[in-house]
């Protein structure tokens, strides 16, 4: 189901972050390391032909490429399919419990700035469940690798409705078709405030690999839907999005195209983005996209482009890079850490207060 | 004329509408009881509203103290003294007031409408319901506003001085200097110098007022306690607690992480460690309780020394977290300051129903230790102990509190830091390598597994919540591991080393033993006094540690041929010593919301002693 999705991209244009503040206080690795250094000696049980295999596969070579030390790499998942992802990276890893993987990780990212924290979670973990700490780590700015594996189907309960299923789900657990409105991770996540918000698809190893390294390099929460198909409950589900002519390919300061650049993004009279073709409007009407906008209303907007129903189109990419206050450098800016017997100290000051009185 | 009296002990409860400065006056009176050497307890009560109607019952807001010249353990129950400030606080407290006990009142507010209000049909200052007590029905609120005279206040600013009012005649009747007070408002109100001279005026007005005062015959004083000798402070409970925690990371050298979601009545531990954010403690306000916790665990996982706190359904919230904590094996303190349940219960309001929850709340075989504070001092020790426990033996510990314990304060004994048990964290380095390989679930002389934090090379492993094998901590679903692991947890918080139950039996004869465990220490101590002062036999026993139990525990409660379990629930300790021990232990429940009353309680213990002999 690979594809060449480079042929059919736009000229590169200037990497949206440029520098490494993700990994700002993060020791690097004594030796270089390779994508193997990354694989734990667990067998791995993923269903024959799941998605994740391919993520796996590039999350490993991404770490291997950031060259940070393997020892100050975390990986804190939820519970579902992607969830087991930590037991298959020889790194620092916690399972945790459905939802929750965000509390614990900005726990780690809080108690420590040598580490680089990582989120996998499922569409159903994040969502759902752990809603609620997604968006509050999103407007927190936590620095944390969010990787959101969206297959739109609860898999390891055996295929219910996520919240990412589109309406008219047909499912054991919703037999005549769902009728829940299924939610936009990358919208979600803008409307949380999210700082950094890409999208990729499982089998793009190459589009996977640039946004993951952004989201590394990116200092604060960076939160990356990763489109995962699920062979056994939702088969096929990008295969539209999977062919050149259904994406739309973001790269900041390119403009806006879709599939081979027959159409583009434009701005309407009235705001809106609309797509158009590009013989009859002229490339220079085509949106150039600026994932550095301070506003995100451009970038929600983008998200609008896709069709979540049938899902025939899809925009990739980086949609919103930006710096903001990091939460964890601010909490421990406040904090001073008095050692050994100055500690022992100011505490024992502390305990007597400023009234004591003496009993002989 | 006034003549001096000389008393060993006086309970005085000051109430009034949240907005009338009762806790304030409480405070103060409690800090000049500091300064004369008096031991005493406080018990404030407020209303779950802000701001709640004024003049209803519902609004009423007390603060109880008691002062004594010997040794005390309790906030008292009857009051010998009640300031009500309005008709609704002597509604609210009437009934507590001993007989032949003081009221003084605001006169001023015994409207037709604040009577209709709370639902007396007839006025209670003329009726003959207060026949039974010396009453002071004064104009505070007239008296407040004449002594600011001349100060340009607005009558109704002038009028919130009442309560200063009120303090200066309760610190006439009890003999106390009057410089202490006056400097505290000079240092409060320094930067509001209009409304310091008015506090004043008003508390030198009540001071005076005592003097000329119609039917006071007598003022009182009590005289110093004798304590053991040292330095001493005032401290609430959740205070103390806070302390202990931050004593314990000092002393592990472990930086201290709080993780907290505001709630009744815990959010004073959140509030105080916030405060101390230079002495290595971070505290983070979680979005609930479960990101609460659940950033304590990956605190702990980094080497942190991971704290959550919480009140009743904070701990509900918070349950599939501690069993996670289970699981990993990792620190973690969970304070529970219970509160009266069930759901949102009575949340200003005290109460011990939390010890199942403690004991057995979690899904699956999920034991940990659990220890409880007796006293607001002893939450700074209960704190130490349960950190110490959690850091050395990897295991969450559950530290109950309470209301009453985390808003009460007694004087307390500062600790010396240098002579608290030391804390040894001891982080897993290369060196617990086997053979090349890192076994996460290798266990030590404890039982203890390694604390292997993220940074350590050579050491990287991953935990979670799916059953471990033995050892190498791989996932695994093997029967006989899963036996083994559940085994070997258990075994864990078994092997704690758990002080004996110490017995309080003055002449070694009684037939009856009470046992009781967390706050209801002091009361039950209090009640067995006045046991023993009647001339009544019983034997006591307090359970600082839950889970383990004491090694003696069963011995001890065979040696009695009566036991009565004393608790603030409806006997949740009874039920796990009846089903451990085999012993047919009785109960004493109070479930008010309210510590047990110690007079209650000594009525009581006195017929079933009565029972006994005959």
């Amino acid at each position: 189901m690979s594809i060449d999705l480079d042929a059919a991209a736009p000229v590169p244009a200037a990497e949206p972050t440029a520098g490494r503040e993700g990994l700002r206080g993060v020791p690097l690795a004594l030796n270089a390391l390779s994508k193997k250094d990354f694989a734990s000696s667990q067998e791995v049980r993923w269903c024959p032909g799941c998605g994740d295999y391919a993520i796996l596969a590039t999350v490993q070579g991404v770490l291997a490429d950031l060259g940070i030390a393997r020892e100050n790499t975390v990986i804190v998942s939820g519970i579902g399919c992607s969830s087991r992802f930590p037991y298959y990276m020889d790194v620092y890893g916690i399972h945790s419990l459905h939802g929750r993987a965000p509390t614990l990780a900005t726990g780690i990212a809080l108690a420590r700035e040598d580490l680089s924290v990582w989120i996998v979670t499922g569409d159903g973990d994040a969502l759902s469940i752990g809603g609620n700490h997604l968006i509050h780590a999103l407007r927190r700015n936590v620095n944390l690798n969010i990787l959101l594996f969206n297959n739109r189907i609860y898999g390891l309960t055996k295929g219910q409705p996520s919240p990412t299923s589109e309406r008219g789900k047909v499912t054991k657990a919703s037999p005549v078709g769902s009728v829940d409105a299924p939610f936009d991770p990358v919208a979600l996540a803008l409307g949380a405030g999210a700082t950094f918000v890409g999208r990729a698809l499982d089998s793009d190893r190459a589009g996977l690999a640039e946004v993951l390294g952004a989201a590394a390099a990116h200092r604060g929460a960076s939160v990356v839907e990763i489109y995962q198909n699920c062979p056994i409950f939702n088969d096929g589900a990008y295969d539209a999005v999977r062919g050149p002519e259904a994406l739309v390919r973001l790269r900041h300061g390119a403009p806006v195209l879709v599939g081979g650049g027959e159409f583009g993004v434009v701005r309407e009279a009235s705001g809106k983005l609309a797509l158009a073709s590009v013989a009859e409007v002229g490339i220079e009407r085509v949106l150039v996209h600026d994932a550095h906008d301070p506003d995100p209303s451009t970038a929600f907007a983008l998200a609008q482009l896709i069709d979540s129903s049938g899902l025939t189109r899809a925009p990739i990419g980086i949609f919103r890079s930006v710096d903001a206050p990091v939460f964890d450098d601010d909490a421990r800016a406040q904090v001073r850490r008095p050692r050994g017997e100055e500690r022992l100290a100011t505490l024992q000051a502390h305990l007597h207060g400023k009234d004591v009185w003496q009993v002989a | 004329m006034t003549t001096l009296k000389t008393l060993d002990r006086v309970v005085i409860r000051f109430a009034g509408d949240s907005g009338d400065g009762m806790q304030l006056a409480g405070d103060r009176f409690t800090s000049d009881t500091v300064f004369v050497g008096n031991d005493f307890a406080t018990l404030p009560a407020f209303p779950a509203e802000i701001r709640a109607p004024q003049g209803t019952v519902a609004g009423v807001s007390s603060f109880q103290l008691h002062f004594a010249g010997s040794d005390i353990t309790t906030p008292g129950d009857a009051p010998d003294v009640l300031v009500a400030m309005n008709p609704a606080a002597l509604r609210a407290n009437l009934a507590d007031l001993r007989r032949g006990g003081t009221l003084i009142t605001d006169a001023s507010e015994f409207t037709t409408r604040n009577l209709a209000k709370v639902g007396y049909a007839t006025d209670p200052l003329t009726d003959g319901t207060l026949a039974d007590y010396t009453v002071h029905a004064i104009d505070l609120t007239g008296l407040a506003i004449a002594a600011s005279d001349g100060l340009g206040l607005a009558r109704k600013e002038a009028a919130r001085t009442k309560n200063m009012l009120a303090l200066g005649l309760i610190s006439w009747l009890f003999s106390r200097a009057p410089e202490r007070t006056l400097d505290y408002l000079d240092r409060k109100f320094a930067s509001k110098p209009t409304i310091r001279d008015a506090n004043a005026a008003a508390f030198r007005a009540g001071y005076a007022l005592g003097e000329t005062l119609e039917g006071v015959a007598v003022r009182y004083e009590v005289p110093p306690a004798p304590a053991k000798p040292g330095t001493y402070r005032q401290i609430s409970g959740n205070k103390a607690l806070a302390l202990g925690l931050m004593s314990a990371a000092a002393k592990a050298d472990l930086d201290l992480f709080l993780g907290a979601y505001p709630i009744t009545p815990a959010t004073d531990i959140l509030n105080e460690l916030s405060g101390v954010k230079d002495q290595g403690v971070m505290t983070f306000q979680a979005e609930d309780e479960i990101a609460a916790i659940g950033a304590a665990i990956g605190a702990s996982y980094a080497g942190q020394l991971g704290v959550t706190s919480t009140s009743g359904p904070g701990m509900s919230l918070k349950a599939e977290m501690i069993g996670l904590a289970v699981m990993l094996e990792l620190p973690l303190v969970i304070v529970d300051v219970q509160r009266a349940g069930p759901s949102t219960g009575m949340p200003t309001r005290t109460e011990q129903s939390d010890l199942n929850l403690a004991l057995h709340g979690r899904h699956g075989e999920a034991p940990l230790p659990v220890i409880a504070a007796s006293s607001p001092g002893d939450c700074f020790h209960a704190a130490y102990e349960a950190a110490r426990i959690a850091v050395e033996h990897r295991t969450p510990v559950i530290l109950l509190s309470d209301g009453y314990l985390g808003n009460g304060a007694e004087p307390w004994l500062v600790p010396d830091l240098a002579t608290l048990p030391a804390i040894e964290p001891t982080f897993a380095t290369a060196s617990d390598l086997v053979n090349g390989t890192f076994l996460p679930y290798r266990r030590d002389a404890k039982g203890a597994r390694p604390w292997a934090i993220p940074g350590t090379a050579g050491l990287e492993h991953r935990i979670g919540g799916l059953e471990k094998a033995d050892l190498t901590g791989a996932v695994s679903n093997d029967p006989d591991n899963h036996e083994r692991m559940i085994a070997l947890r258990q075994a864990k918080v078994d092997a704690l080393a758990v002080p004996d139950l110490v017995v309080k039996d003055p002449d070694a004869d009684a037939d009856v033993l009470v046992v009781g465990w967390g706050s209801t220490w002091g009361p039950i101590d209090a009640a067995a006094r006045r046991v023993r002062a009647a001339g009544g036999k019983v034997a006591t026993a307090h359970l600082t540690h839950l889970n383990p139990l004491p090694a003696n525990t069963g011995e001890v409660l065979r040696r009695y041929r009566r036991v009565i379990v004393a608790e603030m629930n409806t006997g949740q300790l009874l039920t796990v010593l009846r089903a451990r021990y085999l012993v047919d232990a009785q109960p004493y429940t109070w479930v008010k919301g309210q510590p047990i009353s110690p007079s209650r309680f000594s009525a009581h213990l006195l017929t079933v002693i009565a029972e006994e002999a005959s």
